[in-house]
């Protein structure tokens, strides 16, 4: 009779499951559970109150700042990085020897350190004291810090994130362009196609998936946006650059409210929960192709 | 005919490159302010943050290293990133040989299980996580921090070690249990050479993320003894901010090595960004 092997392989999985499953999945199932509480994170009591913290955040005129904050995020990171990635993208692909050069020079920011990054603007560029600003007054433009301002400080941050991701962008559209079957490009130039044709009919057909995939990616991320609004304004001045993560952040570690930040927390991983419906179905699709 | 032709090309080509190299210098120049004013005092970068030093003040670097603690961060840094990294390249090169391939049951549910967690919110797992970190007195704690970090960047890493173990030729891995090789001589002497270039790949990945990562670290790693690099800088910005010339030594301390590091692994880097979004 055969005896039925052990399967080692259970085994080597293990530990990354295990990891992954203490790290993420459960306190991601006990921040469900907080989000119906009043728990503050210290007393040993917690009472169950129902849905009064998404009551409460849903009467909160913050909250909605911070949601709008978000969308105006992901309208700015779907526009401004894509078009300038793929420029770019579209231009290195015609430059073959100078093409590996730029791509370094343009990756520079994106593997610093979202604090440094974060710190070189405020001080060298932004600062009235120290920064390009203040060589702006000195010439007698009357401007301030865009960061001080509550009208223009959400923009003052993302352009420093824009700066800091646009060229990983760059990056993939290249990978993807690279991939167009060279005959398709040269039957269209035989044609007499300008260099807008190119790209509207054989290149972006072709890298279509590529694109989507990053939209989903960039949405997501859009709505997951913290370190540089957190290092930059800290959700200020008055709230202006208050996005859902630093708010359910404030929530936790300043006004010790946890049941409330769990919530909202809860509430980033609805679209984020979304979003990665789409990007599963769509990296599904591309690799039944 | 074709001279003119001719010339239209070279037209072409020079706005190509006026074009590039804006967007050169839009990314560099910031960080060339930096490297500039990291030599000037206080007063002068005060008068013109764009002023060539007259005189280099390389006093900033002795006292930016002594203020921001960076004998100590750096040194925390290199243990942060260290566990992270190997961690990572034990459990997730693991994990992503058991998935290339149907070799356990519910292999499907597990890369669903970790697609969904590669796009999971910090947010989501982050405040129970603290609290749990608090009571069993983690707070603080490197390695455990490290734990955190790995679990963070675990499915991208399944994911891209799967990928590699997927283009490892079967017929490999086949004749060599017919030679009679058990799962762990096939793992360590067929498949480790062969996906080698894939380890490092993801280990300068993850690497780098965990060098970079701000809003773990910060959460997690308090207390100035425990500080990383990067936290110590910006405990200077609050402490310190009033001396730019030493601000900007600091930065630039932190921002030489991960220059020299990227130019130098730069490859493998551009290798593990693109195979993780572009298939093919």
């Amino acid at each position: 009779m055969k005896t039925k092997k052990f399967n080692w392989n259970y085994v080597l999985i293990a530990p990354a499951l295990i990891i992954s499953v203490c790290i993420i999945l459960v306190p991601g199932i006990m921040t469900v559970i907080y989000s119906f509480t009043d728990w503050n994170g210290l007393s040993p009591e917690i009472n169950f109150i129902g849905f009064r913290n998404f009551i409460e955040l849903f009467h909160d005129k913050i909250f909605y700042k911070a949601i709008t904050n978000n969308i105006i995020w992901t309208i700015l990171f779907l526009t401004i990085p894509v078009c300038i990635g793929m420029l770019a993208a579209m231009l290195l692909l015609s430059r073959r020897r100078t093409r590996s050069i730029y791509q370094v020079a343009f990756l520079i920011p994106y593997v610093l350190a979202p604090s440094v990054n974060a710190m070189l603007w405020l001080n060298v560029i932004f600062s009235p004291v120290s920064g390009v600003i203040s060589v702006l007054r000195n010439l007698g433009m009357d401007i301030g810090s865009p960061l001080a301002n509550v009208k223009t400080a959400i923009y003052g941050c993302a352009a420093v994130d824009i700066w800091h991701y646009w060229s990983y962008l760059t990056v993939i559209y290249l990978a993807a362009l690279r991939q167009t079957p060279t005959d398709q490009v040269e039957a269209a130039r035989v044609e007499g196609c300008n260099g807008w044709q190119l790209f509207r009919y054989i290149y972006l057909p072709n890298i279509m998936s590529t694109v989507s995939l990053m939209f989903v990616m960039i949405t997501i991320g859009s709505f997951l946006a913290f370190d540089y609004i957190k290092l930059m304004t800290g959700g200020g001045p008055a709230h202006a650059t208050e996005v859902l993560g630093t708010y359910a952040y404030t929530f936790a570690f300043s006004s010790m409210k946890v049941g409330k930040a769990a919530a909202c927390g809860l509430f980033i991983s609805f679209f984020g929960l979304i979003a990665s419906f789409i990007y599963a179905r769509i990296s599904r699709r591309e690799e039944r192709r | 005919m074709a001279a003119a032709s001719k010339k239209k090309k070279i037209g072409v080509n020079l706005i190509i490159h006026i074009v590039l190299l804006i967007l050169a210098v839009i990314c560099l120049a910031p960080i060339a302010l930096v490297f500039i004013n990291s030599f000037k005092e206080n007063a002068e970068i005060v008068a013109n943050p764009l002023s060539i030093p007259v005189v280099l003040h390389l006093e900033n670097y002795i006292s930016a290293w002594e203020t921001g603690n960076f004998s100590v961060g750096f040194i925390n840094s290199i243990k942060l990133t260290g566990c992270t990294v190997i961690i990572i390249l034990i459990t997730a090169s693991l994990a992503g040989y058991v998935l290339s391939g149907k070799r356990i049951k519910g292999s499907g549910a597990v890369l669903m299980y970790f697609m969904m967690a590669m796009t999971v919110p910090i947010q989501l797992f982050l405040f129970p996580l603290y609290y749990v970190y608090a009571n069993l007195n983690l707070i603080g704690n490197i390695p455990a921090t490290s734990v955190i970090l790995a679990a963070l960047y675990m499915p991208l890493s399944v994911f891209l070690m799967r990928t590699y173990f997927l283009n490892v030729p079967r017929e490999l891995e086949e004749s060599a249990r017919i030679d009679g090789a058990g799962t762990r001589q096939v793992i360590w002497h067929i498949m480790r050479p062969v996906v080698s270039p894939g380890l490092i790949t993801v280990a300068i990945l993850v690497g780098l993320q965990s060098w970079n990562e701000y809003l773990i670290s910060s959460t997690f790693l308090q207390g100035a003894k425990n500080f990383t690099a990067t936290l110590g800088f910006l405990a200077m910005n609050g402490s310190y901010g009033s001396d730019m010339g030493i601000m900007m030594a600091a930065a630039f301390t932190l921002i030489g090595p991960i220059i020299v590091f990227f130019l130098c692994t730069q490859r493998y880097f551009v290798d593990g960004m693109v195979s993780g979004a572009v298939k093919g």
